[in-house]
């Protein structure tokens, strides 16, 4: 089972609790939007990314589930 | 010294703190509400810690507003119901100012409640509904005010000022913000907030203040010559 | 030289119905100044044959998906994979033919319109029955009367077919991204017209919750040659992994600019030929659009068009746009007049898109101004990294890669313009075409 990050653009105004709450993974731009790469998700980390993601005033951020289905 | 119960029920007293407190605690969201709302943050203050700080106190103000309903339910004093908690101006002890506080309880139920469960709200619903505790503090205020057995000492007096004073600034700092992008809604603003402090500045000293006060806010006769008033030491 | 900055419809060729092995196909027997009435067009396709039993006729699909055809939006994503994807759904879909064109470099979709409309509508029709869908939208740009024109003709012609779809036609406002899916849905819906975060994608969720077919108009008109001739007979042309014909706009230094239909796999001297013939020496080729990629002119004498053989110089087709810039245009003023272009048409809602491209296009002009920018090449480069992949869209991807091509395929001019500032190429008038902003 393994986790990803994913932000959705829109409804993300730059508060950067994300990047407070998971400075291992998150990163904020110039003008303090998230920056992060599509890699899985540490075990580690998981739990604190759903801290994060809960701490997002707008729900931008996401941790989503992989799929396992094979793509078609 | 007076003790507790000779001149009133530990519930009675209870009401009365618990109150002040939930003032306080609300007033303490108020401005935690805004510095998140403004992003304020600093080295030792990041932003996540301002956020939840404001979640923690707001719930724990809404944990001693139901403790000062419930004493002053249960306080055999008067005779508050459950349901002049939530239904404004119904009840027979000084109804008007007591209704007041039901009218922020409710404001402030439908602010917690769709807080804890922001997420199937969604962000828009719930930002709708946080405007509400804006309206509930001035509201509070004066209930607190109005009803309250403590107004007229030296201490609930300063608290109650400095409440306000915290609020203001509080105000002072979320509003030039919305100037630059709701102008209306800014003046309004400012205007309405003057209109209250014009109405606290001449009702508190002749309302609360003045002699007489809860025969005029409507305490009931039976309880009047009972009432715990403020005693000197 | 007269720089073209208008597109001009192209002379069509006069042939029969299209249905041997040569070109043109879709523009066969398009008429020079008007659309073909609906007679004219079954005289020369002849009648789709009837729906032979009522609900879903998933047969189309096979033959699309043996045909190979590719979206023609810009995407190139599988035909037949997206209508499985909305065959998949039990709700009853909803088909969405994407006639907005919101390229300025394009003119593909509105010649299809004004010439051979009921092609469009034809394989709107037959995706419809494929999918079970009772409703086609037909959605065209405000900026557009004559193919507003003829496609509402086009309707009102085919009236009363009583077992098709509901044929509608809607009138979008212009925009760059008015065509991108999720901002077309909303338009449609009477929304505010910008993209949306997804999932869900169109086929799982789009017009008003259900499942959509959205595709550019080029891509129905194949559906319907498909299937009056077959798969093997599509395939007869192009590549094998690219298979059939396509229409691309070519403009810029040739003598007949417009809409051509070529085979994949075509070399760039065959199509300019066709075009006339060049008026100039190109400096170099952008390709695909605004959100595409410039190509040197030291590459185009071998260049052949298609997306395998564009993708060894980082570029593809796209939507079919082909400009051939001139050798006394500047090409850094011209990246910047795009890119600032580009960053008014952004919708404005993720952060890096609305901060990045105007940071990008600011750049961008200060070399083509003053007296130079030594940071400008390398603030373009990180500014360009910076706002890949953070949109909700694909708007500010495109913008990097057009950028960042423009730096890799003009590395002297760039490098003359830090140092120096404005050039002369940077006061004359612009090459590119640029619709007015919204």
């Amino acid at each position: 089972m393994s986790y990803r990050l994913r932000v959705n653009p829109i409804t993300c105004q730059a508060h950067g609790m994300c990047h407070e709450l998971l400075p291992e993974r998150i990163d904020l731009d110039e003008w303090g939007y998230p920056m992060f790469d599509s890699r899985p998700l540490e075990p580690d980390l998981v739990e604190h990314a759903r801290r994060a993601a809960q701490a997002c005033p707008t729900f931008a951020l996401l941790v989503e589930r992989e799929k396992k289905l094979s793509r078609a | 010294m007076m003790l507790p119960l000779a001149s009133g029920s530990v519930t009675w007293y209870l009401t009365r703190s618990t109150g002040a407190v939930a003032l306080l605690l609300l007033s303490a969201s108020v401005v935690l509400g805004v510095a998140d709302v403004r992003r304020l943050s600093s080295e030792r203050w990041p932003r996540f810690v301002i956020d939840a700080l404001h979640r923690n106190v707001a719930l724990l103000s809404v944990c001693f507003l139901v403790a000062h309903i419930i004493t002053a339910v249960l306080d055999s004093f008067t005779s508050i119901s459950l349901l002049d908690a939530v239904v404004p101006f119904i009840g027979s002890y000084r109804p008007f100012w007591l209704g007041l506080g039901a009218v922020a309880f409710d404001m402030l139920i439908a602010v917690t409640i769709t807080s804890l469960l922001r997420q199937r709200i969604g962000y828009t619903g719930w930002r709708a509904v946080h405007w509400l505790s804006y309206g509930s503090w001035p509201i509070a205020l004066v209930h607190g005010l109005g009803t309250g057995s403590d107004t007229k000492g030296t201490w609930m007096l300063t608290l109650d000022l400095l409440c306000l004073l915290a609020v203001l600034a509080a105000l002072a700092s979320r509003l030039p913000p919305v100037f630059s992008e709701h102008p209306e809604r800014g003046r309004l603003t400012l205007g309405g907030t003057g209109a209250f402090l014009v109405f606290l500045a001449v009702w508190v000293p002749s309302g609360p203040l003045a002699s007489n006060w809860a025969k005029r806010a409507g305490t009931p006769t039976a309880n009047l010559h009972h009432e715990p008033s403020h005693a000197t030491r | 030289m007269n720089p073209a900055t208008t597109l001009e419809t192209e002379q069509p060729h006069l042939a029969d119905g299209g249905g041997g092995d040569s070109l043109p196909r879709l523009l066969a027997s398009s008429a020079l100044d008007r659309a073909l009435t609906l007679d004219e067009h079954l005289a020369i396709h002849g009648e789709l044959a009837p729906a032979r039993r009522r609900g879903r006729e998933t047969g189309l699909i096979g033959e699309i998906d043996r045909a190979g055809l590719r979206g023609r939006g810009g995407a190139g994503f599988p035909t037949a994979r997206k209508l499985r994807a909305v065959a998949a759904s039990r709700r009853k879909p909803v088909i969405v033919v994407n006639a907005t064109e919101g390229e300025p470099a394009s003119q593909k979709d509105a010649t299809l319109a004004t010439t051979v409309p009921h092609l469009v509508l034809d394989g709107a029709a037959l995706a419809a029955r494929a999918l079970g869908a009772d409703q086609v939208l037909v959605a065209v740009c405000e900026s557009a009367p004559a193919s507003i024109d003829a496609l509402a003709g086009a309707i009102a012609e085919r009236g009363g077919d009583r077992h098709g779809p509901r044929l509608e036609l809607r009138a979008i406002p212009a925009g760059y991204l008015t065509g991108q899916e999720s901002a077309l849905i909303s338009h449609l819906e009477g929304g505010p017209g910008l993209p949306r975060f997804t999932p869900p994608m169109p086929f799982e969720r789009g017009v008003g919750g259900r499942p959509t077919l959205i595709s550019n108009a080029e891509t129905y008109a194949h559906i319907a040659l498909i299937c009056r001739h077959g798969a093997d007979w599509f395939r007869r042309l192009g590549t094998p992994a690219e298979p059939g014909s396509a229409l691309v706009t070519v403009g810029g230094v040739l003598a007949d600019p417009g809409v051509y239909e070529i085979e994949w796999g075509t070399p760039l001297r065959a199509l300019v030929r066709a075009a006339g013939g060049l008026t100039a020496p190109p400096r170099a080729a952008l390709l695909g659009g605004y959100g595409g990629s410039w190509i040197g002119t030291e590459h185009l004498g071998e260049l052949v068009l298609s997306d395998e053989a564009l993708a060894a110089h980082g570029a593809s087709l796209g939507a079919g746009v082909l400009f051939l810039l001139d050798g006394a245009a500047c090409p850094v003023a011209e990246t910047a007049r795009v890119v600032r272009w580009m960053a008014e048409q952004s919708a404005g809602q993720c952060g890096p898109c609305r901060h990045g491209l105007p940071a990008l296009a600011g750049e961008f002009e200060w070399l083509t101004r003053g007296a130079g920018a030594p940071d400008a090449v390398r603030r373009i480069a990180e500014l360009a990294a910076v706002v890949r992949g953070r949109g909700a869209c694909g708007h500010p991807d495109g913008v990097s890669g057009f950028a960042l091509s423009a730096l890799e395929t003009f590395p002297e001019e760039f490098h003359d313009h830090a140092a120096h500032g404005g050039c002369e190429g940077c006061a004359a008038p612009g090459r590119l075409p640029l619709a007015s902003a919204r």
